[in-house]
Parts: structure tokens; sequence; C-alpha cells
């Protein structure tokens, strides 16, 4: 890296920082390419050689990326697609055709949006004229007409596969297969879902117009790999314009992901999951602390990140509920405790509250039973509640029957968190018997 | 603190201004602010923010985006009926007035992304866009594919804009069941019972010291805080009931120090707030109103809920009361209490101890129009023709929600019901006709 001859060139720390910012933020936030995909060489090479083969050759194909969410997809067919469209006579010739199945929610939509990206002739600016039927026909139609040498070959990319498989009938999936297979213009149909079961939901006729071929990115990354991969994504690029400060930047990374405490933060997030996007997450809650007052990651800074990213969200509704709210949820933890699991109505709750009230006899917490009313429905509102039947408004609300949706650790240790728990409520979400 | 913030690209003295405007949230503005970084830079694709009801969420947001003066579109998924409504929002204010036309009468999400993009194009923005969506748990109930779209909007328009959520309910709760891009979640805690005093305290009245005003929050604190944590309420609480915690000192009772005074005379008042005005049974105005007349008792007036008596015809009450007898009396009860001559049975046998008070508890039971119609007949001391006007009474009682109908399978032919009304409400109606209730339930045996 000091061989390189460009000219030391210093600035000063605040935009240094305001570059290091610019940079990794785009690399997390905007998923920005790497230059070549890591640990997954060898899905990388068969979808290149099989795009090229529509490309160059005419070959109609289609193939499905299957792999859990955050696991590169997209990035491999991105990065496919780049240097795909690097070779010479293929960049003019292919035409990319970008569905999403969040997106185009039927297949008239979808249509509509085909012929868009494909700017056939009845497109009039933006819009698309004819109905679905004439759409159809007229697609149909021009890829018939194609054939393998002559017209250019057609990539139709479909984001969110799984979702094109509930439309009615499945007419597009049926008829984008269809000229796949049969001799019509070069198409290659690429679909990426993170569905494993994808296969079954496809109908026969056209779950035997695919052709099988799948690409799985199930993650075999291990924790070395994690580690360096960290490292990799947290460091600067070699085109860094302040040497100095890129070295600075660079060890202080390599320090980082030595340190022992650091490492174990890293191992559970490895553990809960592999994949980049909630690393990505991570490093970004990371990043989001480093300032031209403080400019290196430091250990704390990571585990601080962790610690935001760990915590456990029903934990912090808890600890803002009133005294009154909590109350009750310890008596539906009794109810619970008592007759194993049954649902229950603000009726028994409150009879379970009101019991506690006699025995202690404390007058501050003896609250009239429209109040009560009121802190249940706030429970309700927050969802930590739930009503077992659906019709709410039949029944009156005392004798609705609900569900509670916190289990008992959740409670036990809400309740050692509270800032100035009274003893005697503590005490009676202790005991065994309401 | 300070330090932090300089290279941020804002200016000193907004930041300084937007600070000022957040008592207590330093912690969370400026994790806010060092997530969104400078405004060139790209941002994280989707933020969720939750916490409780008036724990500062929008504010904090509306406050930071626009004295930071960065385009952004806040929209109340409430108001959104159809997403048509939503998109539209979204354009009109991110990219000018004339923006919505481009979309369809009922636009998809695909010709929202579309305009989007082609918009863009034309008016590339150098600072991150950003949308707010307050209420978001509403979003669950629209279209599907909604919620996954608005979560990776980022990478759909490809455009540096971050979609802001807000919600009361957690994240776990909004995740669609195929998965989708995962937000960053952001806590906003609540207010602690000394951060409600600060800024309770800040709205202080001007012709009174600040500190008589603080000792009145304290007080008001004191009362409401076990039952309610909510900024806005209390401080709606505290506006209502300050001009009665200086009546004393108006009148020249007492002195601006003698506090004990002043909270011997405001408690009993306000512990009475909290069952009339807290429950909104009596309205705000009315509760002034009340204060002025002065003579009368606070609570005197009745409330919305005390107003429960309904004038119903004759035998329309004996139907509701036979209602309520069929739904909280269990049928093998019906022989002993209905029947005059019922021949011998066991003392030990009707009463099963451990049923008792059950039903009440359990609710009610639904019953077939046959067991309604008996026991009416039974309880009704005069000869009843069952005629069209008996039926026609049933029928009217449903659409009144006194009764309900359960189960729609069988409009006609033996339809079942259940008696929607209170203990309390029963008994009202039957000591109209003198007839005791409390001797044929079998919960008051």
């Amino acid at each position: 890296m000091s061989k390189r001859k460009v000219k030391e060139t210093h600035m000063p720390v605040g935009e240094c920082i305001s570059q290091v910012q610019m940079i990794l933020r785009e690399r997390f936030c905007h998923q920005r390419l790497p230059e070549k995909p890591v640990g997954m060489e060898s899905q990388h090479k068969h979808l290149l050689e099989l795009l090229r083969r529509t490309a160059v050759h005419g070959e109609s194909n289609s193939v499905l990326i299957v792999g859990p969410r955050g696991s590169g997809k997209t990035m491999l067919l991105n990065c496919v697609l780049r240097e795909l469209l690097e070779v010479k006579d293929v960049n003019k010739n292919v035409l990319p055709v970008h569905l999403n199945g969040l997106l185009q929610t039927d297949d008239r939509i979808a249509l509509k949006e085909i012929t868009r990206q494909l700017n056939l002739e009845n497109v009039v600016g933006d819009k698309v004229f004819g109905s679905f039927a004439e759409n159809l026909a007229f697609l149909l139609e021009a890829l018939k007409k194609g054939d393998r040498s002559s017209s250019r070959p057609v990539l139709f990319i479909l984001d969110e596969f799984d979702l094109f498989a509930h439309h009615k009938n499945q007419t597009l999936l049926y008829n984008l297969l269809d000229v796949s297979q049969s001799a019509q213009a070069p198409v290659a149909v690429i679909g990426l879902t993170c569905r494993l079961d994808v296969l079954e939901l496809l109908e026969k006729r056209v779950k035997s117009r695919f052709s099988h071929r799948q690409i799985h990115l199930l993650s075999s990354l291990s924790f070395i790999q994690y580690l360096d991969n960290v490292r990799s994504q947290l460091s600067l690029p070699q085109d860094f314009p302040d040497t100095k400060f890129y070295d600075e930047w660079n060890d202080g990374i390599k320090m980082l992901c030595e340190d022992q405490p650091v490492v174990d933060v890293l191992q559970r997030h490895y553990n809960s999951s592999k994949d980049f996007r909630s690393l990505h997450l991570l490093l970004m809650l990371a990043l989001s602390r480093v300032s031209a007052s403080k400019p290196a990651i430091k250990p704390t800074d990571l585990l601080e990140a962790s610690r935001v990213c760990m915590v456990d969200s029903k934990a912090n509704i808890l600890h803002g509920l009133s005294i009154l709210e909590l109350c009750l949820i310890i008596a539906m933890k009794h109810l619970n405790d008592i007759y194993e699991g049954e649902p229950f109505n603000f009726q028994m709750v409150h009879n379970e509250f009101k019991k506690f009230l006699q025995r202690k006899s404390h007058s501050i917490h003896n609250f009239d039973k429209p109040v009560v009313i009121k802190a249940f429905e706030h429970l309700q509102q927050l969802e930590l509640i739930k009503s077992m039947d659906s019709s709410t408004a039949k029944i009156q609300k005392e004798y609705q029957l609900m569900k509670l949706l916190l289990d008992h650790s959740q409670i036990m240790e809400a309740l050692q968190k509270y800032p100035q728990c009274p003893t005697d409520v503590k005490q009676w979400a202790m005991s065994a018997f309401g | 603190m300070a330090a932090q913030r300089q290279h941020l690209g804002y200016e000193d003295e907004k930041l300084q201004r937007v600070m000022e405007r957040l008592p207590c949230r330093d912690v969370q503005a400026s994790m806010l602010l060092a997530l969104m970084g400078e405004p060139e830079q790209c941002s994280y694709p989707s933020i969720f923010i939750y916490g409780h009801r008036a724990t500062g969420k929008s504010h904090v947001i509306h406050t930071l985006l626009k004295e930071l003066e960065l385009p952004y579109a806040t929209v109340s998924c409430v108001e959104c009926v159809s997403v048509g409504l939503l998109f539209e929002q979204v354009l009109l204010s991110l990219f000018g007035s004339d923006s919505a036309s481009l979309l369809s009468r009922s636009p998809s999400l695909s010709d929202f992304v579309r305009v989007y993009k082609q918009l863009c194009v034309q008016a590339s923005a150098k600072q991150t866009r950003y949308i707010v969506l307050d209420r978001a748990e509403l979003l669950r109930d629209m279209e599907t594919n909604l919620l996954p779209a608005f979560l990776r909007l980022q990478e759909l328009v490809d455009d540096n804009v971050t979609v802001i959520l807000l919600s009361e309910i957690v994240w776990d709760k909004f995740r669609p069941n195929t998965g989708c891009f995962e937000p960053l979640l952001l806590h906003f805690p609540d207010y602690s019972k000394g951060e409600l005093q600060q800024i309770l305290s800040e709205d202080s009245h001007p012709s009174y010291s600040p500190e008589l005003y603080s000792a009145f929050i304290n007080i008001l604190l004191g009362v409401f805080y076990s039952v309610c944590r909510d900024l806005r309420e209390l401080r709606h609480l505290a506006a209502l009931h300050f001009s009665k915690f200086i009546e004393p000192l108006e009148q020249g009772k007492v002195k601006e120090s003698d506090t004990h005074k002043l909270w011997r005379n405001i408690e009993p008042h306000l512990k009475k707030a909290m069952q009339t005005v807290y429950l909104r049974e009596v309205s705000s105005v009315q509760w002034e109103q009340q204060l002025q007349m002065e003579e009368k008792e606070a609570g005197a007036v009745r409330g919305l809920s005390a107003h429960a008596h309904v004038e119903l015809p004759y035998y329309s009450k004996f139907l509701l009361i036979a209602a309520y007898l069929a739904s909280y009396n269990p049928a093998r009860t019906d022989k002993r209490f209905f029947l005059k001559h019922h021949g011998k049975i066991k003392k030990t046998n009707f009463l099963k101890k451990h049923e008792k008070t059950s039903n009440h508890l359990l609710g009610p039971k639904p019953f077939p129009l046959d067991r309604l119609l008996a026991i009416f007949y039974s309880v009704v001391d005069s000869r009843v023709a069952p005629t069209a006007s008996v039926f026609c009474q049933i029928s009217s009682l449903v659409t009144l929600q006194l009764l309900n109908q359960v189960g729609h399978d069988d409009q006609l032919d033996a339809p079942k019901y259940k008696c929607a009304v209170s203990l309390d409400f029963i008994l009202a109606i039957s000591r109209t006709v003198s007839f005791d209730m409390v001797k044929y339930l079998y919960d008051f045996l």
C-alpha cells in the first residue's frame, strides 16, 4: 500500500471522518457491490456460464437462486450481470427486465412493466396501452417471431419469485417458462427466492417447463471467515486520499478484530445469524458513534452497538407500564399458572387483583373498576394481551376472552428491573398461589 | 456531546436550537442524528422507532427534520384509508405539488415506484430524503406487500431515502411470515418520574412562581403517577386543576409557602377527578363550569355512565330479565326456580359449591329461544299471547344491543341469544317492575 504513486496528502480529521462515513455507509446501507462475491465462487461461475450461454449463444434457460434472507442473492446476480455486460457484444445485445414480486402484484401490472422495460411499440412515453389480453398476445407474438440467431436475448429477473407463484393461474410464469422451453426468442428466466419449497408452489404444467436448475446460497461461513469479513467490511479501500489516516484506520480495525470482548460479541452474533444484513446493521450502529472527536471505532462502540441490537423489545415496553398495568399483568400470570394457560376475561383478572388488595389491604392500590378497565384496554392496545375471538363487538368487553402474550421469565425479569416497584407487588408476583 | 455534533454538516446554532426544544431526549436525538449522518451521506434504509404513547417519538423526529431543513414527508397511517392516499401524500411533500398528478387513479405500488424513480431523475436530491410513517401498526392491515416494500424502498427506487416507522407496538408483531428487510430498531424509553416533573414544570403559570407550579406538579404526580404515565394526559390534567389549586391563594387564605395547606386542599379534589375527568365521564368543559359554580360538589354532575337507565316497554323489560336469567343460570336449575311443583330436588346436589359465583366471572352463556320464552312466561304474571309483537320486541332488543344473537347460521329456526347487559342495569330494570331478581339468580343463593 505504501508503494502507491499518489502524492501523500493530509486532510484535517473532520474531512477524513466524513470521507470514511461516506465510504462505509455506502457499503452498509446502500449494499454497494463488492469486487468479487466472497464464499460463493462455484455458484458465481455456474450462473455466469449459464447467462453467458443465453447472451452469447442464444440458449434459453431458467434458473432459481434460493437462499435465506441476507445471503447475497441479489448481490451475486448483480455481480454476474456486471461482469456479463462488460463483454463487448453482450452489452448492446442483452435486454434485462427486472420484476419484483412485491411491486408487480398481479400479472396485469407485471405485463405492463415488461412491455415498458422492453420499449415495445405500444409504449408511448411512459404509458402502456391496451388491455391485458392484448398486451399478452402482443408480447407473446413479439417473443415468438424471434429465433435463436437473430433476435436479442432477454433476461427476465424475477425478484421474490415465490410471490409470482401466487398469481392467478400462474399465467405469467407459465408463458415465460413456455417461451424458454420452445425454440423462440432466447430468454433466461432467473428467479430469486428465499423459500426452499418454492417448487411445491408451482402448478404441474409450470413445473414441468422449468429446467429444475437451482443455485443454493446456503452460507457455509466459518467463524474465522466471519471475522475476516468484519475486518474487510470495516477497512478502507486502497484509493483513500489520506494515506496516513488510511494506515491508522486499518491498523485500528485490525486491532479491534483481535480484541477479546469484541470477538466474544461477534461470536454471539455469528451464533444467532450468519447473514450479512444483520452484520451490516451491527457495524452501522458502531460506525454511527465515530465522529471527528473520536476518529476510530473502539471496542466499547461495538459492545454498545451489540447491546442495542440484542435488546428485548418487550422488556422495554414492560418497563414503561404503570404500576396498575403491571399488577394486572401479574394477576394474568397467576391465572395462567392456576388454570394452565386457559384464556381469561377481564372479570377474572379483576377478581384476582381484588383478592390481592384484600389480603394486603393497602388502600393505595384501590382503584375504581373503570380505571382498571382503562389500564386493561391499554394493555390490549400494546398487544401484550390478545383477544381470542375475532368478533369483538359482539361481547361485552369485560367478558371477552383474552390470552397473555408474555412468558413467565419476561414478566419476572421486567419486575426486577422495574423502577421503584412496591415490595408487596413484588412479593405477590413471587408467591406461587395468587 | 457538543464536539461530537460539530462535524455533522449542520450549523451549530441550529443544533443548539433543536436540542433546546427536546428536553430529556438528548440521548435519542443525538443517536438519531448520528445515524442520519451528513445530509449527503447514505442513510440506513429503514428505521423502526417504538416506545409508549407520548414519549416524544414524532416530536423528536419532526423537530430534527424540520429544524435541520431536510427533505421529508410525514404521513399518518390512520388518515390513509387507501394506499393511493399514502403515495400521493409522500410524493406531494417530497416533490412538490404537481407530482401527484402523475399517479393513476388507483395506483399500485409499482406505479408509485415508477413515478418516484421518474421524479428522482428530474430532481435528483443531494440530501437524504425521509419518509416518516406515523402509527405504522396500521400498515400491517393494508396490503400485505406494502410493509416489506417500504422497508426496502431504498433498494427499490434506488434513491437515498430512509423510511422511518413510528409505533407503540414492538417489531416482533410486524414481521411478515416470509421475512423482510430488518429495520434498525430504536427504543424511546418512557420518561421517569423526575423527567415528567421537569417537563411538566416548564409550562408554568405566568402570574405565579415556577416553584409553586413545580410543587403543584409534584402533588399531581403523587396522585396520578401510579395509574397514568402519559405525558399528554398529565399535562391536560395539570392545566385543568391548577385553577383549583391556587384558589386559596387568590382568596388570601394561605400564603405561597404554605404548601401543606395547599396540598390538603387539592388532594381530595384530585382523587375525585381520577374517577371523572381521567375517564372522560365528565367533559373538561363541564368540569370547569362546575368549578365556577362552587357550591356544587365535584362529581355531583352525573357522568356519562350514570345515564345508563333506559326506558323500555313492560314486556321488553320482562324479556330482558328472562334473557338475563337464561344467560347466567345453568339450565339444570330452571326446574327448581321456575316450576311450581318441581318435585324433590336434593339441596346438596343442587348447590355445587365450587360452581358458585362462577357465572358472573365467566360471562353470559348462550341460550335457545325456547328457553327464553319459557322463562318469560314463568316470570310474567299475566297471560301473554305469543303475538308478533313479542317476537318483534326480541329482535329489537337485539338491534339495541341489549341482546346478542350467537351464530348466524340460523335466522329463523331456533336462534340462540346471549344477554349483553350488566347486573346493575338488570337490577334497576327489575326494580321498576317490582321483580325480585336476586332471588332467582343461582350465583347469589
